[in-house]
Order: C-alpha cells, then sequence, then structure tokens
C-alpha cells in the first residue's frame, strides 16, 4: 500500500474519528428534525387563540368588510410578466352573510384601512364569528335601550352575562331530564321485549302495566318540554342588532352568543387575558361547529381513559407472557419461533389489527354478548358495534409486543444468583418469581408500559373502526351507574386531528385547531409517560439497584 | 465437656478451640454421601465420592479449579436440579433421609440447608427484608416474631451493630463484606440445619474474609458447616475435616490438622504444598 493509502486507513478505520463525527451528525440531524417539527406545531398553534385587530378595509370595487388580516403573499403572476403586487388573506367571518369566512384581497384594490374602536367580534354558537358593530338592542321586536354611545354596548355585556350561565344550565338540565325520561322510556319498551320472550304467560299484564307507565312518563316529557321551551323562549327574545362594514344588519340572539370581544379597543394584558381564556375554552370545553371551533375536552378524555384502559388490560398480559417465556418455558426451538413471531407482531400494520378488532372484538365477542346480555335491545347493537372497550383491547392487542420484548429483556437482566439465592432459602419457583424476580425487574417491565403507551396514545388507523368517532354525545365516564360505560364511542386526539384537519368543511378555521391538538397530544404523551417515569424512577431509588 | 444433644447449643468452648482433637462422645453423621456420581449430559463431573460429615463440625472441600468440588456442594440441597441435563447416581442421606429418591420434595430439602454463594447476593429489598425472606416465604406474617429472627440472625452474623439503624435502608447499599455477612443471615435466619458456603470469601478482601472466618467458628456451635474453598490456608484455619478433590475424584477426605501435616497421598501433598494448583 502506498503510504498515503495507508495513512487514510490508519485515519478512518483504526483511530474511527471520521466515525465519531458520523455519530455526532446523525443524532444533531435526529435532534434537528424533531425540534423542527415540535416548534413548527407549537408556533402555528400557539398563534390560533391570538387576537389580531379588526381592520375595516374599504375597496375599489367591493363592499367594505371588518377583516383580521391573516397572511400576505405576492400576487400569482400572469405567464412572462412581473407580480402585480401583493394580496392579502383575510378572515370576513360573518358566514351567514357572506357565504364564507375567509378571502383574499388585491392590496392595490384596497382604498382605505381603518381600525375602528368599536368594532365587534362576536363568538357565536353557530354560523362561526361575526364582524361588525352594535346597532340596538330589541326584545320582542322592541327597542330595548338608544343606541346612544356606548351604553347599548355596556348593556349588552350585562345581559350577556345573564343570559349566557342561564342558557347553558338550561341545556345541562335539558340533558340530564329528558335523558333520565328517555332511558325510563326505553327500560318500559326492553320490559316489554324481554316479557315477550321469556314470560309469554305474564305478558297482557306487564304490557299493560308499562303502558301505563309510559303514558306517564310521556305526560311528564311534554310537561318538561313546555316548561323548558318556555324558559328558552324568554331567554332567546333578547336579541341584539349588529350591523356589517357594509351596513346589511343582522339580529343574533344574546343567548346564542359566546363571547363578546372589541379587538381594537383591547389592552395588551386585555388580549393575553382573551387569550388564556380561549386557551382554557379550548382544553376544558365542547366542541362546536362541527369541531372547528370550540373546545376539545371529550377527546383529551376519551383519549386519556382509552389509553389507561389498554395499559391495564394489556401490561398484565404481556408481562405474564414474558414471564412463561422467561422462566418457565424450555428454551428451545419452539419458544424462539414464538419469540420471533411475537417480534414480528410488532411490524403489523396498524389497521390490521382493527380489522381483527372489528371481525373478532366487535363483531364476535360484541354481538355474543349483545345475545347472551341484551337480547330485548336487538336488532340495535349495546356491545356489538365500536366502543371504548374494544379500542383498549384492539390497541393492547397492538402494544403487547412491546410489552413482552421489554419485559422479557427486565427478566434477563435479574441476576442469576438472585433466584438461586431465593431458591436455595427453599422458596419454590412462583415465590422466588413473585417475591424476588418480579420485584427486581419492574423499572424494566414499566419501561415497556412507557413505550406501548407511547405508542398506543399516537395510533390512530384501527382505531377509526373500532370505536372512534368525530362527535360522542357522551363521555365514557359519567355520574349514572356503572359510571365507566365500556359500551359507549368516544372521541380520539389522533382522530380528532385527521377530522378536523381533512374532513372539515371549513379547513381555514380549522387549520390553527390542528396544530392546537397535534400539540395537546403531544403533551398528554408526555404527561403519560411522565407519570409512568416517576413511579420508575420511585422505584430505582427504592431498590437503588445498579443492575438497570 | 458437655454432652452434644441434637439441635442444643451447648458448647461454649469450641469458639476457640478447635473440637478435632479433643476427645469426646461419637459425634452423628449428618450428610453421608455413598457412591456419588454426577453426569453433564454424556460427561461425567463427579465419579464414586463417599464422604461424611459429622455434626456440628466444618467439613471443608479443597481443590484446584474445576474439581467438582461446588458441584458436590450444590448435589446437597439439589441445586443441581436448576442445571438442564445433570444426572446422579449415588445416595446422599441427610439425617438418615435419603435425598434424591423421588418421593421427596425438592423445597423440603432446601429448607434443611442455608446456602452461601461465592458472590453475595441480597434481595434489591430493606436489609430487614433480605434476613426474614425465608421467613416470609414460609408465610409467617407476626411482626414481632420476624424482628426477633432478625436480629437474632444478625447478630449470630456479627452484623447486628452494623446496620441495627438501616433495617430500612436497601440492602445493596452495604459494603460487600456486608453484604456477604447479611446473606449469611438470611440463611441461618431460618433455622437449617446444615449451612453450605460456597467460597464464601473469595470476592472479598482479608478483613472482611477474617470476619467471615471468626463467623464460621462461631457458627459451628449451631449448625454444620459444609465450606467449598480454594485457599488452603483458609481451609486449615477453619474447618475440622478436609476433602481434597481432583478432576472429579475424591483423592482423600481426613482431619484438617492431619491431612495439612500427614498426608497420605501424594497428590495431595503436592497439592498442599503448592507444587500445582
Amino acid at each position: 500500500m502506498k503510504p498515503i493509502l495507508k495513512r487514510l486507513h490508519r485515519y478512518y478505520f483504526i483511530q474511527g474519528e471520521p466515525m465519531i463525527w458520523l455519530t455526532g451528525a446523525g443524532l444533531s440531524l435526529s435532534l434537528l428534525m424533531i425540534m423542527g417539527l415540535i416548534v413548527l406545531v407549537v408556533w402555528r398553534g400557539a398563534g390560533a387563540f391570538w387576537q389580531e385587530d379588526l381592520v375595516l378595509l374599504k375597496t375599489k370595487d367591493e363592499k367594505p368588510v371588518l377583516a383580521e388580516i391573516l397572511n400576505r403573499e405576492p400576487m400569482p403572476a400572469a405567464e412572462g410578466k412581473p407580480s402585480a403586487g401583493f394580496r392579502i388573506r383575510t378572515k370576513i367571518a360573518n358566514r351567514d352573510l357572506n357565504g364564507l369566512d375567509f378571502r383574499w384581497i388585491d392590496e392595490p384594490t384596497i382604498v382605505s384601512r381603518e381600525r375602528p374602536k368599536d368594532a365587534v367580534i362576536l363568538e357565536r354558537q353557530e354560523y362561526g364569528n361575526f364582524h361588525g358593530f352594535l346597532k340596538e338592542l330589541v326584545r320582542d321586536g322592541q327597542p330595548l335601550a338608544s343606541p346612544a354611545g356606548g351604553s347599548a354596548l355596556a348593556e349588552l355585556r350585562k345581559l350577556h352575562a345573564e343570559i349566557r350561565p342561564a342558557i347553558l344550565k338550561l341545556k345541562a338540565r335539558e340533558r340530564e331530564e329528558v335523558g333520565a325520561i328517555n332511558a325510563e322510556l326505553e327500560k318500559e319498551r326492553l320490559r316489554v321485549k324481554t316479557a315477550e320472550r321469556e314470560r309469554p304467560a305474564r305478558l297482557a299484564e306487564i304490557t299493560a302495566g308499562s303502558e301505563r307507565r309510559t303514558a306517564e312518563l310521556k305526560v311528564r316529557y311534554e310537561a318538561l318540554r313546555e316548561s323548558l321551551e318556555k324558559e328558552r323562549g324568554l331567554l332567546s327574545a333578547t336579541k341584539a342588532v349588529f350591523a356589517d362594514a357594509a351596513g346589511q344588519t343582522k339580529e343574533i340572539p344574546v343567548d346564542e352568543i359566546v363571547r363578546i370581544v372589541l379587538p381594537n379597543d383591547l389592552s395588551l394584558p386585555g388580549k393575553l387575558g382573551l387569550y388564556f381564556s380561549r386557551l382554557g375554552e379550548f382544553v376544558f370545553d365542547e366542541p362546536r361547529e362541527s369541531n372547528t371551533e370550540g373546545g376539545i375536552f371529550p377527546a383529551i378524555f376519551g383519549t386519556v381513559t382509552m389509553v389507561l384502559m389498554m395499559s391495564i388490560v394489556g401490561v398484565p398480559l404481556g408481562v405474564l407472557t414474558a414471564l412463561y417465556l422467561r422462566e418457565y418455558a424450555v428454551q428451545g426451538r419452539v419458544v424462539r419461533i414464538v419469540r420471533i413471531a411475537v417480534n414480528n407482531l410488532a411490524g403489523v400494520p396498524s389497521i390490521v389489527f382493527g380489522i381483527f378488532g372489528l371481525g373478532f372484538f366487535v363483531y364476535g365477542i360484541g354481538s355474543s354478548i349483545d345475545k347472551l346480555f341484551f337480547p330485548a335491545a336487538l336488532p340495535s347493537p349495546t356491545f356489538g358495534t365500536g366502543g371504548i372497550l374494544w379500542c383498549a383491547l384492539t390497541l393492547a392487542l397492538l402494544t403487547i409486543p412491546v410489552v413482552v420484548v421489554a419485559s422479557e429483556e427486565a427478566l434477563a437482566a435479574v441476576p442469576r444468583g438472585m433466584r438461586e439465592a431465593s431458591l436455595a432459602i427453599g422458596a419454590t419457583k412462583w415465590q422466588t418469581t413473585y417475591r424476588v424476580v418480579l420485584p427486581a425487574a419492574a423499572p424494566g417491565i414499566l419501561t415497556g408500559l412507557i413505550l406501548a403507551m407511547a405508542r398506543g396514545t399516537g395510533e390512530v388507523a384501527p382505531l377509526m373502526i373500532v370505536g372512534v368517532v368525530k362527535l360522542a354525545p357522551t363521555l365514557p365516564v359519567d355520574s349514572s351507574w356503572p359510571f365507566l360505560h365500556l359500551e359507549r364511542k368516544i372521541m380520539h386526539l389522533g382522530f380528532h386531528i385527521y377530522d378536523v384537519g381533512f374532513q372539515s368543511p371549513n379547513i381555514e378555521a380549522a387549520l390553527p385547531m390542528v396544530y392546537m391538538t397535534t400539540v395537546l397530544l403531544m403533551l398528554v404523551i408526555v404527561a403519560l409517560n411522565l407519570s409512568a417515569i416517576l413511579i420508575r424512577n420511585h422505584l430505582r431509588r427504592k431498590l437503588s439497584a445498579s443492575v438497570f | 465437656m458437655a454432652a452434644i444433644t441434637l439441635g442444643s447449643i451447648a458448647r461454649p468452648e469450641t469458639a476457640s478451640s478447635p473440637a478435632s482433637g479433643v476427645p469426646g462422645p461419637p459425634l452423628k453423621d449428618v450428610i453421608e454421601i455413598r457412591g456419588l456420581s454426577l453426569f453433564y449430559g454424556a460427561k461425567q463431573a463427579l465419579f464414586d465420592i463417599d464422604v461424611v460429615c459429622k455434626e456440628k463440625r466444618v467439613m471443608a472441600f479443597i481443590g484446584p479449579s474445576g474439581c467438582g468440588k461446588s458441584t458436590l456442594l450444590r448435589c446437597l440441597n439439589r441445586m443441581n436440579d436448576l442445571i438442564d441435563g445433570v444426572r446422579i447416581q449415588g445416595s446422599i442421606k441427610v439425617a438418615g433421609q435419603e435425598l434424591n429418591s423421588p418421593d421427596v420434595d425438592v423445597v423440603d430439602v432446601r429448607k434443611r440447608f442455608g446456602m452461601v454463594f461465592q458472590k453475595s447476593n441480597p434481595f434489591p429489598k430493606s436489609v430487614f427484608e433480605n434476613v426474614v425472606y425465608g421467613l416470609r416465604i414460609q408465610g409467617i406474617k407476626d411482626k414481632r416474631r420476624l424482628h426477633e429472627a432478625a436480629e437474632r440472625s444478625l447478630r449470630l452474623a456479627a452484623l447486628w451493630d452494623e446496620v441495627k439503624d438501616r433495617l430500612n435502608d436497601s440492602a445493596l447499599g452495604l459494603s460487600g463484606g456486608q453484604m456477604q455477612r447479611l446473606c449469611i443471615a438470611r440463611a441461618i435466619a431460618v433455622e437449617p440445619e446444615i449451612l453450605l458456603m460456597d467460597e464464601p470469601c473469595s470476592a472479598l478482601d482479608p478483613i472482611a474474609t477474617s470476619k467471615i472466618e471468626e463467623l464460621i467458628f462461631a457458627l459451628k456451635e449451631k449448625f454444620t458447616i459444609v465450606i467449598v474453598t480454594h485457599n488452603m490456608q483458609q481451609a486449615a484455619r477453619v474447618s475440622d475435616e478436609t476433602a481434597f478433590f481432583m478432576l472429579g475424584k475424591l483423592i482423600e477426605v481426613d482431619r484438617t490438622d492431619r491431612m495439612f501435616t500427614k498426608p497420605k497421598e501424594k497428590l495431595t501433598e503436592d497439592y498442599i504444598t503448592g507444587r500445582f494448583g
């Protein structure tokens, strides 16, 4: 070899200096990509609740609009010509008047920009936001207060502060009381159907009793409905008349208004307060407007409940599997094949697990449960359709390989001497496993749990077919027996991202929500992992073992 | 010299004077190994061994590495059952009872022995839980009884004064010598008849070693002890009787003082004088 080649060889392969740089570069690249992703998502999401000023834009050829300016970009140029300037993307809201919430406006056509102090943004229960000016307040068609000065606005705020909580309370009452009556009615219906099947001799008697009670319930329902409607009528009688930038007026019932904001009149602390109030609404409230507005609390709750259920089912199963493979099975070809199979299971596309879950859990086990325990409700399924239980079981199946592999490694790392010491004292194999091996392996097993939870939380595809829905009417946990409703469908953060981001009719309004939901999903994963890590560290400290 | 009754603890003078030279009533045979051969698969590791251990005496197994002394020791409490492909011929009797007969429960056998390993192996639990482990697996829950047993065993293992204030700390925080004495305390807490020690000092420094050796002197008042060692000085210091093995065969077994002064076999003499090994 030539001396220079020899030197290169020595440098590259013997000292390995460039390899150190290569490994460092690999790490930096990975970190950079992860940080880039997080920064992008957080940056785009964090701006979602920040209130920009409302600008009154007058243009040469169109009606004036009140708009939030979102971004600015060069106008697409025609072939061979320079760009004719910039255009801005604006949120003009007032979907019920304009048909669209967003509009591109070419800058050269803009005549004037003003920031009127009295421009109002209304966040509404329906139809999205409204941008306009308050004209007057009316009740039952009669003007309520004179629009002189700011007093109308103060009056509106006062009325809103009274009416909005009242209507929310009314809605909650409606849900609870009407729901209770409906549940009773359903019970009566099932009683008759059960009697048909099981006690035909007393059918007439039971049917008569049931019909009597049903009639009573219906009377109660009518009375309730009437009183609720009366109250609702009283609350929605008060309306605010708003005019948009072009002067077109719109009557908006005060009980439909979620929030009243005067963005151009807000100080910085005011804007910050608004920001956090919206953030709170996002985290703790239910969604509105086909998920593009309001909060995502049901999705957070559904995700966390489902992942916890998954862990409760999957981890013991995985640990038992690992225990048998490592402690009891004769190490031979069969065990090797099983181990390879388990590892391969981790690589099966998750949608396949979803299909299996649908076929086996939902249609197989679920239908059998329905036939055995809920025959009266058929043909409408109880467990024979997607639900949180089937989601949790499907995900448990999906994450078991992770738990098995981690647990097996943890068990293998328990020193042989420790087992021998226990056996030599006269412990049986099971006592040894239970009292010495498992506690010593616990931190490693918890690592498996952490990996499984991270995997399970982020999984969407299989859940779409075994029980996650766009909008679930109820949470899986509530105050009515049996508290945890295993058959209920749930909302899920991952699916929410897909649904809002790609299935929404109003994608531009939904985009910030997609980023914010992603941020929250990541936070949920971090929180779940953090709690598992804390438990693991506690165990490690308690054992202070240098084994792991 | 007081009479020896089974299970009694009435020999105050033996700690200072090895019992070997003192005449007394005939000692009972506790362990009787007759014609023992052991195979790892097709390979024979022990050849036709005959050894008898007497009650409350220390028997040392010596010999070069790989001579089968540890294997023989592990035959006594059937720890070789854990290894696949081990086959045993011959007879081992403990207090007259055959160990390898099929109607004997291996867990019961192991309860009669305490075992101390070459590398100290405390459990990742507190000092207290380590000592009472054997009692707990026997189902004893009474706090007072556990505490008494723990204190008694730790005192016997000469560890009580060092750990009495940290019984609830992790055992893995102790020093190497303390850990080994903790393992001895754990082994004697269940009051076995016989104590097996598999090179208990090979991982320890000289000071810790001398502590363990003192402990062996004290412990033989209560237990029959079988110790495997590759340190001939140690065998000479602590044991009453010595068995010398080579390549799986028992070369010679005799009283320690005789073995180290007038060995009968040439091989023994060569090994003891350090000509090989």
